[in-house]
C-alpha cells in the first residue's frame, strides 16, 4: 500500500528579514508576522488538501529561515544529505535540521566541510537524473561528491541571475521528462542540456518567474504556487494538473514561495527511483 | 581509460597549472564550458587525461593543463574553473632532504631530465636552472638548480622523490622542415643536401639572432682535410664556442706547423719521411711556447683551426683523455674540472653542431637541456644512435663522411648569404 506524501514544514514564529542573503531581501522591507502566519497556514492547508500529510520541525529563535525547510537536506529514499550553507547566517539551521532527520529515520550524510550544499532548494530529481544547481548558493564540486553517494546521474547547471539564487527558484520537475523552468535564469550551456535531458520543458515568462511560478509543491497531480501564475497555470491545466494558488507575498521579501516552504521527506513525484523502486547503492558499490 | 592531448595554441604559454574535474562533465557541458573559459579568457589548454564513464551513473573525468601568459591570466583562469568544478591538483611542495656527505646525493634523491623543469617551493612552481640530465636539484634561497653529484656540499638541500617535481616535455615539430626530415630513424640512405641546406639555415638564423654556436669537433676533421671549412665557419663568425679533445688541435697544429695530419701530407696524400712524429713535435713546439695562445702570439702558429680560434676570440675547451699525447697545456685533464668547464661554457648555447666526435658527442649531449637543437654529423650511425640512446632526443643526425658535408655547407652557407634565403621562415 503506497504511502501518502509526507512533507517537512516549519511555522514561522520566528521568521522575518533579519539580514541580507540573496537580492529579495531588505531589512527596510520587513514582513508583517501576522500575515506570514496566516500565509502559511493557509499553504498548509492546500498542501494537506491535496493528500500530503505535514510534519512539523519546532522553529529556533535566531533562526528566521528555518522556515524554508527545501534548504534542510535532499532526500534520497532513507537518505539525507544534509546541507552546508554557503552563509554564516543560515548555518545555525544545520544541526536542528540534522537533530530531526536523524530521529525520524533517515540516515544523514555530510559532505566535505569545504563544499557548500543547500539541499533541495538546489537539487532536484527529474526523471532517474538530478539536476543539480551551482555557482551562487551550492559548489559545483559538491556534486560529485553527490553523484558518488547515490550513484546516479548528477547534471551541475549554473545558476547566472542572482534573483534565481537556487534551482528551485527557477526549474520545478513535474514528473519524470517534464518540468516547468525560467530560461533566462540558465546559461546558454544549462538550456541546452536541459533540452537534451527533459524532453518536455514548460518555460514561464518573466512576470511570472518573478512571482516565483517555478517555485511550485508537487503533489501528484496538484500543484501548488505562488498568486501571480495566471499563464503558468493556464499551461498546467492543459495538460492535465491541477494548479492551485495562495498567496505567499510574505515569504517573497525573502526570496521563498510555496517549494521553499516544504521538504518532500518521501521523494518527489518527478523522482524517477520513488516509482521504479531503485535504492541508492551502498557506497562503494556504485 | 583514454589518454589525447589536445592543444589550443602553438604559443608556448609561461604560467601553467594542471586542474582536474570529475562528475557528468560531459552530459553536463561542463567540460567544453570549463575549456571555453579558459580560452575566452585568455588562456590555452591541453586535455592530459580523458576517462568517460560507461554507464549513465558512472562519472567522466578529465586532467587539464591551463595555460596563460601571466600568472595574473591564470590565477583569473583558475579562480573561474574552479567555480565550475575544476580544481587544481593536489599540489604539494617537493620534498627536501639535507646533503648527508659531501659529494653524493641523499638517497631517493630526484633525478634529472634535460627537459625543462619545475619545483614547487612555498606553494610556488619555480623553474629549474642549468637544466641537465642525470643531475639532481639543489634549493637554495628560494631557487632551485640542477647539480651533479660530484658538486654537493653537506648540508645542501637536494630534491628527493616526485612530489612537487613537474617537467615540461619538449614539443616536437610537426611541421615538414628540414629537422623534422632529418629526425627520423638514423640512416645512410637519406639525400644529404636537404638536410645539409638545413644545417646551414639553422648557422644562419642562429648567427642573426644573437644565438650561441657550439662546434664539438673529432680529429678526423683535419684528417679529411675539411680543417679548411672549420676555419672558413670561424672567420664567418658562425662558430661561437669550439670542444674538442687533445687529438683535433693536436692534428690541426701539425698541419699547420708540418703540413701532414697523423704524418700524412693532406695537400699531396703522401706520406712524409719521419711523419709519425709530426704530431708528438708540434705538442713540444706549442708546449716549449707555453701553450697555443702563446704560439699564435709569437708567430709559431699562424693557421688552422685553433690559430682562428685565438685570432677571431673564439673560446675553446680542450678535454683530455687517457691516451692523449703530451698532452696541449690546454688540455684539462681532470675529467672532473673538463665537465665542470663545459657545463659552466654551455650556458647560452642555442645551437649545437657535433662533427666526428663520439665520445665529446655524448658527453655534450648529457649537459645540454632538450631545448637546445644539436646536430650531429658522423660517417658512423652509432654516434648518433648513442646520443639519442643516452636521452639528447633532440638530435638531428646526419650519417655522412666530414669532408663532403663540411665542403657542401660551406657552399650552402655562401649561396645563402647572397640570396638571403635563409631569412625566408623554413615553416616553423
Amino acid at each position: 500500500m503506497p504511502h501518502p506524501p509526507r512533507i517537512l514544514m516549519c511555522p514561522p514564529d520566528y521568521y522575518g528579514i533579519q539580514y541580507e542573503i540573496n537580492p529579495w531581501m531588505s531589512r527596510r522591507r520587513p514582513s508583517d508576522p501576522e500575515s506570514a502566519a496566516r500565509q502559511w497556514q493557509a499553504l498548509r492547508g492546500l498542501i494537506e488538501g491535496a493528500g500530503a500529510a505535514v510534519a512539523c520541525l519546532d522553529p529556533v529563535p535566531g533562526l528566521p529561515d528555518m522556515v524554508f525547510t527545501a534548504n534542510a537536506a535532499m532526500i534520497f529514499s532513507d537518505q539525507a544529505i544534509l546541507s552546508r550553507f554557503r552563509h554564516p547566517q543560515r548555518q545555525g539551521e544545520e544541526p536542528h535540521f540534522q537533530r530531526w532527520l536523524s530521529e525520524n529515520g533517515f540516515q544523514v550524510e555530510r559532505l566535505a566541510e569545504d563544499l557548500f550544499f543547500e539541499g533541495a532548494g538546489d537539487a532536484l530529481f527529474c526523471g532517474d537524473t538530478l539536476f543539480a544547481g551551482y555557482r551562487i548558493r551550492s559548489d559545483a564540486r559538491a556534486y560529485e561528491a553527490v553523484g558518488d553517494l547515490l550513484a546516479c546521474r548528477v547534471i551541475p547547471l549554473e545558476l547566472v541571475q542572482k534573483h534565481f539564487y537556487h534551482l528551485d527558484t527557477c526549474f520545478c520537475p513535474l514528473e519524470p521528462g517534464r518540468a516547468i523552468y525560467y530560461p533566462p535564469a540558465f546559461d546558454h550551456y544549462g538550456r541546452h542540456v536541459l533540452g537534451e535531458l527533459v524532453p518536455e520543458l514548460i518555460p514561464v515568462s518573466d512576470d511570472e518567474a518573478r512571482h516565483f511560478a517555478c517555485n511550485a509543491v508537487v503533489i501528484g497531480r496538484t500543484v501548488v504556487t505562488n498568486t501571480g501564475c495566471p499563464e503558468l497555470h493556464g499551461k498546467l491545466r492543459s495538460l492535465g494538473f491541477n494548479p492551485v494558488e495562495t498567496p505567499l507575498s510574505e515569504f517573497l521579501r525573502a526570496g521563498g514561495a510555496a517549494k521553499c516552504l516544504t521538504l518532500r521527506l518521501d521523494g518527489e513525484d518527478a523522482a524517477a527511483w520513488k516509482t521504479s523502486g531503485m535504492s541508492p547503492l551502498p557506497p562503494g558499490e556504485g | 581509460m583514454e589518454n589525447r592531448v589536445l592543444q589550443t595554441s602553438k604559443d608556448p604559454a609561461g604560467h601553467v597549472e594542471d586542474v582536474e574535474i570529475r562528475g557528468h562533465i560531459i552530459e553536463s557541458l561542463i567540460l567544453p564550458k570549463v575549456l571555453d573559459c579558459i580560452v575566452n579568457n585568455g588562456g590555452a589548454f591541453r586535455i592530459k587525461q580523458v576517462a568517460v564513464g560507461q554507464a549513465q551513473k558512472d562519472p567522466s573525468y578529465a586532467l587539464i593543463e591551463v595555460q596563460a601568459r601571466d600568472q595574473d591570466t591564470l590565477d583569473l583562469i583558475l579562480a573561474q574553473v574552479a567555480d565550475h568544478g575544476a580544481v587544481a591538483t593536489k599540489a604539494q611542495d617537493c620534498s627536501l632532504a639535507a646533503a648527508d656527505i659531501e659529494g653524493a646525493f641523499p638517497e631517493g634523491f630526484y633525478s634529472t631530465t634535460n627537459q625543462r623543469t619545475e619545483v614547487r617551493l612555498a606553494g610556488q612552481w619555480t623553474p629549474v636552472a642549468d637544466q641537465e640530465m642525470d643531475c639532481g636539484v639543489r634549493v637554495e634561497a628560494g631557487a632551485a638548480r640542477c647539480v651533479p653529484m660530484t658538486d654537493v656540499r653537506l648540508g645542501d638541500a637536494i630534491v628527493v622523490g616526485h612530489t612537487g617535481v613537474r617537467v615540461f616535455p619538449e614539443e616536437r615539430p610537426r611541421e615538414s622542415q628540414g629537422f623534422a626530415f632529418m629526425e627520423s630513424n638514423v640512416s645512410t640512405e637519406k639525400p644529404k643536401g636537404v638536410a645539409t641546406r638545413e644545417v646551414a639555415r639553422a648557422l644562419l638564423q642562429n648567427r642573426a639572432a644573437g644565438g650561441k654556436t657550439l662546434l664539438v669537433g673529432g680529429p678526423a676533421i683535419v684528417h679529411t682535410g675539411s680543417g679548411q671549412f672549420v676555419q672558413q665557419l670561424i672567420r664567418r663568425r658562425y662558430i661561437d664556442l669550439l670542444f674538442a679533445g687533445n687529438a683535433l688541435a693536436t692534428h690541426d697544429i701539425e698541419q699547420a706547423l708540418f703540413g701532414t695530419s697523423l704524418g700524412v701530407y693532406l695537400e699531396q696524400g703522401g706520406l712524409a719521411e719521419t711523419g709519425h712524429e709530426h704530431h708528438l713535435r708540434a705538442i713540444n713546439r706549442i708546449r716549449r711556447a707555453g701553450g697555443i695562445r702563446q704560439a699564435v702570439d709569437s708567430g709559431l702558429l699562424r693557421s688552422g683551426i685553433m690559430f682562428e680560434c685565438v685570432r677571431q676570440g673564439v673560446d675553446f675547451l680542450l678535454a683530455g683523455s687517457i691516451r692523449d699525447d703530451g698532452p696541449l697545456p690546454e688540455v684539462v685533464t681532470d675529467v672532473l674540472d673538463a665537465q665542470r668547464q663545459m657545463r659552466e661554457k654551455v650556458r647560452g648555447v642555442t645551437f649545437c653542431l657535433m662533427i666526428a666526435t663520439t665520445l665529446h658527442s655524448v658527453a655534450v649531449g648529457n649537459l645540454l637541456p632538450a631545448w637546445v637543437k644539436v646536430v650531429c654529423v658522423d660517417i658512423n650511425p652509432s654516434t648518433i644512435i648513442k646520443l639519442s640512446d643516452r636521452g639528447s632526443f633532440q638530435t638531428a643526425g646526419l650519417v655522412t663522411d666530414v669532408e663532403p658535408f663540411l665542403r657542401v655547407l660551406i657552399e650552402e652557407l655562401t649561396a645563402m648569404e647572397g640570396s638571403g634565403q635563409w631569412a625566408v621562415d623554413s615553416g616553423q
